[in-house]
């Protein structure tokens, strides 16, 4: 647990970059600093490991006073990823991941084994072992970044902005793997970003900074979203907060209606039979869907239904039929209905199979049912 | 006698003169002044290096006296080397010290402000992780920055040694040896001697030729201990 007491930082020019903040990190959970640029946020994280002093108050780590550690000894015991990862470009990878294990007297055999298996889970390849850093993308740099982060085991893990200075796709995957690794290790994760989806995706709990270093809210980010405590806390988490809760609520038990499908191959005559409002979903022989067929688009083929020319689907909506149950969101749900060209979703199971529609409406009332029952904030 | 003309004959002359067999061996033969010479070379680049390194190491760790850096390198860049060892042999006698004196005056320089300017340039996201993975201030200088600007500082001890090579000639002057005995020698000799101008000219094509031939040596010594990781140039798959 990392406690902060009514901790400022004033530098000598005047200026407040953290103001009187209280806050406890929780064990074993990701906490999220989020704020605007100058809001104090990564001179909390940086006052946790004591790169940046507290003018007054009080950081305790698990009940300890930070200030009664030694510096460099305290650091080897707290996980640091930043920004551009900050690779020793004159180190091979696996010489990187080995600096923390290496500096705290591990002799380099065991620091180098321990190093491969945490490239491993990080997903990088044992063939990278012997790279150097500017031979690796800003991706497997950060990978690599995690990974010398975690060589030591550290309980507590701090992350600043790792993430935001490569491209959405990789950073989706980034995301999706800290959460994995997360669900693995049960760190105690502080994270910084200025991202708000970011903060809502990897949190546990949020904490919202404002410029001038004060804390504007503290909560889980679904509070967040469903009761922003003041105007700048719901012009930070944004205009479509409301659309983004519904990735809170599981779309347990909304009803999976049927969707026309046709094969592909099929002849277009038996394929226009099929068509429920002028559209059925093609599928290929193990029923997964490839895209959307339309009366007018069944009038361009002559012999059978052409997988080249469909319309792209929309998002899918995975719902886990064997359990009855659901695995995706209500926001799932809709954004497959709405993004389909037909209006409806397509629902798949776990193999990726059709196993039918949901339309907005279906998905609404859902809402309107969980809004009665009390399982939306607010 | 025509071997001081200048032009074809004069550079024939020269080449016969550096190639005679009679001038490379004994202790007036080019092998025993390559080495002293080498001699002067190495030994004031080492003390240079000694003095600079450690000094544009702490400057560029600590980002305190940089101001020393800018100074010293443009302050003593304005010395004459001649003149400065003139005066040392005045101020004290004849002999090695005021040569090598003079030389490590010129070495550090180029030494002082590649090492500054190597520790310097690191990138700060570099030290950041260093320092904040748990590594004292010594470690992080010896271990991440010395590492990182060794480039840098190789390619002053480089651009050094080359300065005193050439500049080393100077030696002679006082009496000493080295390849500056041809120079002075063939210029006491005078012009219409076979010693004259031919030797004179033998003795700089041979410091120019040591001093490629070092340069040649050094750069590869830099590839040996520079790491791989900083020749970022000759890397591929550099964003993916």
């Amino acid at each position: 647990m990392i406690e902060f007491q009514a901790v400022t930082k004033r530098y000598p020019d005047g200026t407040v970059a953290v103001d009187s903040l209280d806050l406890t990190v929780e064990d074993g959970r990701i906490t999220v600093f989020v704020g605007p640029s100058g809001c104090g946020k990564t001179t909390s994280l940086r006052m946790i490991n004591r790169m940046i002093d507290p003018t007054s108050g009080t950081i305790l780590l698990n009940g300890k006073d930070i200030r009664e550690s030694d510096p460099p000894l305290l650091r080897r015991g707290i996980g640091y990823v930043i920004q551009h990862a900050g690779l020793f470009p004159h180190r091979t990878v696996l010489d990187n991941v080995a600096t923390v294990p290496l500096l705290s007297g591990v002799d380099k055999r065991t620091a180098r084994s321990r190093a491969a298996e945490l490239m491993e889970l990080v997903g990088l390849p044992s063939t990278m072992a012997k790279r150097y850093p500017a031979q690796l993308s800003g991706g497997q740099q950060q990978r690599v970044g995690v990974a010398r982060a975690l060589a030591a085991d550290p309980p507590v893990l701090l992350m600043d902005e790792p993430f935001s200075a490569v491209d959405p796709i990789v950073r989706d995957d980034l995301q999706q793997q800290l959460l994995r690794l997360q669900s693995e290790l049960d760190k105690t994760i502080v994270f910084v970003t200025h991202d708000i989806d970011e903060a809502i995706k990897l949190g546990d709990r949020v904490a919202v900074f404002r410029v001038g270093g004060r804390l504007a809210q503290y909560d889980s980010p679904s509070a967040l979203l469903a009761k922003p405590a003041d105007d700048f806390v719901s012009s930070f988490v944004g205009r479509d907060r409301g659309y983004r809760a519904l990735g809170f609520l599981t779309a347990t038990g909304i009803p999976v209606g049927e969707v026309a499908t046709v094969r592909a191959g099929d002849a277009p005559e038996r394929a226009r039979e099929a068509l429920v409002d002028g559209w059925a979903v093609v599928v290929d022989e193990q029923n997964r869907p490839l895209g959307w067929v339309s009366a007018d688009l069944l009038s361009t083929m002559d012999k059978s239904v052409d997988t080249e020319a469909l319309v792209s689907g929309g998002s899918l909506f995975e719902v886990d039929s064997s359990a009855g149950g659901t695995a995706g969101s209500l926001r799932n749900a809709l954004d497959a209905a709405l993004s389909s060209p037909a209006a409806v979703g397509i629902a798949v199971d776990g193999t990726g199979a059709v196993v039918g529609g949901v339309t907005a409406d279906t998905v609404l009332s859902a809402l309107a049912d969980a809004r009665s029952s009390g399982e939306v904030p607010g | 006698m025509d071997q001081g003309r200048p032009g074809g004959e004069g550079v024939n002359s020269a080449f016969n003169w550096l190639f005679d067999p009679d001038h490379w061996s004994g202790p007036t033969g080019f092998p025993a002044r390559i080495l002293e010479h080498l001699g002067y070379t190495g030994l004031s680049v080492l003390i240079a290096a000694l003095i600079a390194v450690p000094v544009g190491a702490v400057i560029g760790h600590t980002g305190r006296g940089t101001f020393l850096v800018a100074g010293l390198s443009n302050g003593l860049r304005a010395l004459p080397e001649l003149g400065l060892l003139t005066l040392l042999v005045l101020l004290t006698y004849v002999g090695l010290l005021p040569v090598v004196v003079s030389l490590v005056v010129l070495a550090l320089p180029p030494v002082l402000a590649g090492t500054y300017a190597g520790v310097r340039n690191v990138d700060r996201s570099v030290v950041d992780a260093a320092r904040g993975m748990g590594m004292r201030g010594p470690s992080v200088l010896w271990r991440v920055e010395l590492p990182n600007a060794l480039p840098l500082i190789v390619g002053g001890i480089r651009s050094a040694t080359l300065q005193v090579i050439a500049t080393a000639t100077i030696a002679a002057y006082v009496s000493l040896g080295g390849l500056g005995r041809f120079v002075i020698d063939g210029n006491n000799a005078g012009p219409g001697s076979p010693d004259g101008y031919p030797q004179m000219a033998a003795g700089a094509v041979a410091v120019a030729a040591l001093a490629l031939t070092v340069e040649g040596v050094l750069a590869l010594a830099q590839r040996l201990v520079v790491s791989p990781g900083l020749r970022a140039t000759n890397l591929v798959g550099k964003n993916t």
